[in-house]
């Protein structure tokens, strides 16, 4: 168990408003880290400063023993940290297939064209896209959208996967196929910083739940724990989840 | 990249007619076909930045007078030979490509098109005023091309125009086969989805940037020594950056022979339409743009979509289509 990266004293502010407040967390390779808060807790802006679309006013960021808070988006894709949409991306006049062999090609390292796409055929299969691969991206359903996007994120070849609400808008079965699939990925020795509002998913699958409210982390622990913290309930879940979970049985 | 079975055929037509015309036109035609070689060029130049990535430039007419003044100085100033003369206008253009792309090529959509259509205007009224090395408004006399003939001088630029045309159409094709090419198409179809992927957008753009640059600055260079003479308001002219748009348009934006077939069609109904109604030409060019926008936004190749569109601007003086239809018994 090393630390996969560090992120430490990290301040974003938006003019007067303060989105990411002195935040220091660890991620350790091989975990699923659930990360939830409240709508503008400042959970994005957190995936923004790691994935170098903007950059900290304070603080470091570490991967793998190197900073990377000043470092362009596309070199921090190359370096090994893939991330997904909210709102899913397609490039939508490229086929599937197309689509995730950019994600291969750029930032994946693949030597050539065709290795790219025998790559991009991998990941697909593994989300089970692999019938779709010569459609128009632009022709998926939702479900299969949220799909091509963690395709694309694989195909990047990354260490950290960072999950923006993939499961948003699915239906209850298309959020246990996602599941299976983020559990999937950890197997594969992908660390995972899953960004949820569904507390079902976040509950079923993290190994570990920081929480963020007002742009500071309250909580960072297991997630037994976490539902129980005075601060999260008061601040996020509500009083009565804990035995709302374990009336369920969950 | 496939090519239909039509584009083929009329390519291997258009490869004909172009080894034939010297030996048979007269020099009107030969000059026109020259125009439309320099057409070709101006739009598949267009293309790599304005079709490829999605950037509506309009600095084409900005590297076109760049290349045009830059081979003229040296030509009329040092004695360049022609090749040499135009070598300078092409780096010229890509030169200034690099200095300003890397500043407005960060900005996105309308406001990258207002950036680099500022640049022809800036650099109009710096040749103005710059007398000494320009000639300003009094323009710039270029000295021949040594030979006198009136023959053999429109045979010389013909096959050059025609060489810059091949060059520009190579260079694009052989961009949108490359992996710049790939990153290209990334950028032009969400941009922020290429940057996670690990495009490095900026550096993408930029080169197409200087490829477009150093197509039109080779253009801007022949067409100087060709017509022998320029000035401010000719070689900064920004029906320079608009012309090639339209080609562009009306062929299909982003493929190989879309700006080529479309350079051709344009420069026809120049010709033709617009000589014939000399006081509304402009009214005219307006007209074909809203039309094109309209009836074929992918160009020749959307002609299709484009009459069925006509049929349904035409159906309300038939039976009202909204209606829903009778549920089908048999």
């Amino acid at each position: 168990m090393t630390a996969l990266m560090q992120i430490a004293g990290v301040t974003k502010r938006y003019g007067g408003l303060v989105a990411l407040n002195n935040v220091s967390l660890d991620l350790t390779s091989g975990e699923i880290i659930g990360l939830i808060g409240p709508n503008g807790a400042g959970k994005t802006t957190l995936v923004n400063v790691i994935t170098g679309v903007q950059q900290p006013d304070e603080g470091t960021i570490a991967f793998e023993g190197r900073r990377i808070e000043r470092m362009p988006a596309y070199q921090i894709a190359r370096r090994g940290i893939g991330r997904t949409f909210q709102i899913v991306q397609p490039f939508p006049r490229m086929t599937v297939l197309e689509n995730v062999a950019a994600g291969a090609m750029f930032a994946g390292g693949s030597k050539s064209v065709v290795e790219a796409t025998d790559r991009a055929a991998d990941c697909l299969a593994f989300v089970g896209l692999s019938a779709m691969s010569s459609m128009p991206a632009s022709q998926l359903t939702l479900p299969g959208r949220k799909r091509l996007e963690l395709a694309k994120g694989l195909a990047t070849n990354p260490r950290l996967l960072l999950l923006d609400e993939v499961n948003a808008g699915l239906n209850a079965t298309e959020i246990d196929g996602a599941l299976e699939l983020i559990k999937a990925i950890a197997a594969k020795g992908i660390t995972i910083l899953l960004i949820e509002h569904l507390m079902k998913v976040v509950m079923r699958a993290s190994s570990r739940i920081v929480v963020l409210h007002q742009g500071a982390l309250i909580a960072d622990g297991l997630p037994a724990d976490v539902i129980r913290n005075p601060q999260v309930v008061e601040a996020y879940l509500g009083a009565g989840f804990v035995d709302h979970v374990e009336g369920a049985g969950g | 990249m496939k090519q239909s079975p039509i584009a083929l055929v009329g390519l291997g037509l258009l490869v004909l007619v172009i080894a034939v015309l010297p030996f048979s036109a007269t020099n009107y035609v030969l000059r026109l076909t020259t125009i439309a070689f320099m057409y070709i060029a101006l739009a598949s130049s267009w293309n790599i930045v304005g079709g490829f990535t999605g950037y509506p430039s309009f600095a084409t007419a900005a590297f076109f007078g760049i290349g045009a003044y830059a081979a003229g100085i040296v030509r009329t100033a040092n004695s360049f030979s022609l090749p040499l003369s135009w070598l300078v206008g092409m780096l010229a253009a890509m030169l200034f490509s690099l200095i300003v792309g890397p500043a407005i090529l960060r900005l996105r959509g309308h406001y990258f098109a207002v950036a680099s259509l500022v640049l022809a205007a800036v650099l109009r009224e710096i040749t103005n005023a710059a007398t000494k090395l320009t000639g300003g408004g009094m323009g710039l006399n270029l000295p021949t091309a040594g030979v006198v003939n009136v023959d053999e001088q429109t045979r010389l630029y013909y096959g050059c125009m025609l060489a810059a045309a091949v060059v520009t159409v190579g260079l694009a094709a052989l961009i949108w086969r490359s992996k710049l090419g790939w990153a290209m198409r990334c950028i032009e179809q969400n941009e922020d989805a290429a940057i996670v992927l690990g495009v490095n957008t900026l550096a993408t753009k930029i080169w197409g940037f200087a490829a477009s640059a150093a197509t039109a600055g080779l253009v801007g260079g022949i067409y100087a020594t060709w017509i022998g003479y320029i000035d401010p308001s000719d070689a900064f002219d920004d029906l320079l950056s608009v012309k090639p748009i339209v080609m562009a348009f009306i062929g299909g934006v982003g493929t190989i022979l879309g700006p080529v077939a479309g350079a051709i069609i344009f420069l026809v109904l120049e010709e033709f339409v617009w000589r014939n109604v000399l006081n509304f030409h402009a009214g005219i060019l307006g007209i074909l743009i809203v039309a094109l926008l309209v009836f074929m936004p992918g160009g020749l190749g959307s002609l299709s979509r484009g009459f069925a569109k006509l049929r349904t601007y035409r159906r309300p003086r038939g039976p009202v289509p909204d209606v829903a239809p009778p549920a089908v018994s048999s």
